[in-house]
């Protein structure tokens, strides 16, 4: 014990050192989304890896329950099918008389804070979930896009920036059509990465670049920026292209966030489609 | 001794203050964001107790931190900066000792010595820093020239300031 004592007592500025560096890094993760979403995930990984191993397990112990539960559910349906019933009165119809339905809504927002000098910018904007904003939708600019809303609260939302080191825009040239996605390295505000352009295409300086659609995020034809550099790497497929955006992003004020009314159509069709590959 | 009660504190709101909104708002080429305020823990006394130097860097960097809504990032390199100081102190330690109530500035130990104090501890600074903010070892080298960029124009902006109060005090 006293030996214990005299190593702490020793080394006590070390050990204060420590202390303080936990009282900082504790403010850090509680009050930045960045680093704690990188530290969670690192420990998700892992968790979730066991976790899964174990329900693989468990899964078969509980099957004889799950046939049961599904026998159940079987003869609810089935009940509940409409030759199941009694027809009461006539046909029921929905008439639908528009030759064009309706796919984005578009909502006018103010910017009212933003950022581009981090290595992962976000922007506020003053409407939120009261007004019908969701995660997941899409912001764009008069000039160009913006970036993607990640966090709602009643009045507010926050928008994870084109600037951001997680963020990745489908698009494709405008004059081609073959599609790749837009990066930004934390450089230059003004200059994102395009990426997965395949060397075979013919390209020049000043071609425009145009988000693809195939996100469901943004419409499609919605100009990004245009190629301001091009370099042919020895020995790789791809092109390694630098573009200017047309956006301003240190000059945002008004911008619109994009509602898809199919975006949940679209992506359940895919998911069904490429887990029936399994 | 009194007089640090009044000098320090002064000196804290000016130098957090200029950072933050005069500082913070230079972005040279994208790169190089220069931070003047870290000049405040060079110039702490030499025989301050090594636990109340940890205390006023926590509290010199919450502050900035505050400002510039990044929570944590400025303290935790500031406490490190801190942790670091007595070390590169004893290292550049003159034969004979440090003096009773001296202060580690340019009037007491000359030019070249506080350049090489001040680059020593502003690279432990920014490099802590930097490599919080990016939170990952991939982009290494990324990181190491956003430091060494940022750190040579601290330590001009550091000079240029030590020059300016040493003209100022040598004066009255």
């Amino acid at each position: 014990m006293r030996n214990l004592i005299r190593f702490i007592d020793r080394y006590s500025f070390f050990f204060l050192f420590l202390l303080f560096e936990v009282f900082a890094f504790y403010l850090l993760f509680k009050n930045n989304h960045y680093q704690q979403s990188s530290l969670l995930n690192s420990t998700n990984s892992f968790t979730g890896n066991v976790y899964s191993k174990y329900s693989d397990f468990t899964a078969y112990l509980d099957l004889r329950q799950i046939n049961e539960q599904l026998a159940e559910q079987n003869s609810n349906l089935l009940e509940n099918q409409l030759n199941a019933h009694h027809k009461l009165f006539g046909e029921n119809i929905i008439v639908n008389d528009t030759i064009y339905e309706r796919q984005y809504h578009y909502a006018s927002a103010r910017v009212i804070n933003n950022s581009t000098n981090k290595q992962n910018n976000y922007l506020t904007l003053d409407i939120g979930e009261r007004n019908g904003v969701k995660p997941g939708m899409g912001v764009i600019s008069p000039s160009g896009i913006v970036g993607v809303v990640k966090n709602v609260s009643a009045h507010y939302s926050s928008v994870l920036s084109v600037l951001h080191s997680n963020s990745k825009i489908s698009v494709k040239l405008k004059n081609s059509n073959y599609f790749g996605s837009v990066q930004w390295d934390g450089a230059d505000y003004q200059v994102g990465i395009l990426k997965d352009i395949p060397n075979h295409v013919s390209i020049a300086l000043g071609d425009t670049i145009v988000t693809s659609g195939y996100s469901a995020t943004f419409p499609v034809n919605l100009t990004i920026g245009i190629i301001s550099k091009i370099e042919k790497p020895e020995g790789e497929n791809f092109y390694e292209l630098r573009i200017r955006f047309s956006n301003d992003f240190k000059n945002l004020s008004r911008v619109f966030i994009v509602k898809n009314n199919f975006k949940t159509e679209k992506e359940q069709l895919e998911e069904e489609t490429t887990a029936s590959d399994d | 001794m009194i007089k640090y009660f009044v000098t320090y504190p002064i000196q804290f709101i000016l130098l957090v203050l200029v950072q933050v909104l005069v500082l913070n708002n230079i972005q040279y080429s994208g790169y190089i964001n220069p931070f003047l305020y870290i000049i405040f823990i060079l110039w702490l006394p030499i025989e301050m107790p090594k636990w109340a130097l940890l205390l006023v860097a926590t509290l010199l960097g919450l502050s900035v931190d505050i400002f510039s809504d990044t929570i944590g990032m400025h303290t935790s390199a500031c406490i490190f900066m801190a942790f670091c100081r007595p070390f590169v102190l004893n290292l550049l330690a003159p034969r004979d000792g440090y003096e009773v109530n001296s202060i580690p500035n340019m009037q007491n130990f000359g030019i070249q010595w506080f350049i090489g104090y001040a680059a020593t501890l502003i690279f432990l600074h920014h490099i802590f820093l930097f490599f919080v903010e990016v939170f990952r070892f991939s982009d290494f080298f990324s990181t190491i020239s956003r430091t060494l960029s940022s750190a040579f124009f601290s330590l001009i902006l550091i000079t240029i300031t030590q020059f300016l109060k040493y003209n100022s005090e040598s004066k009255r």
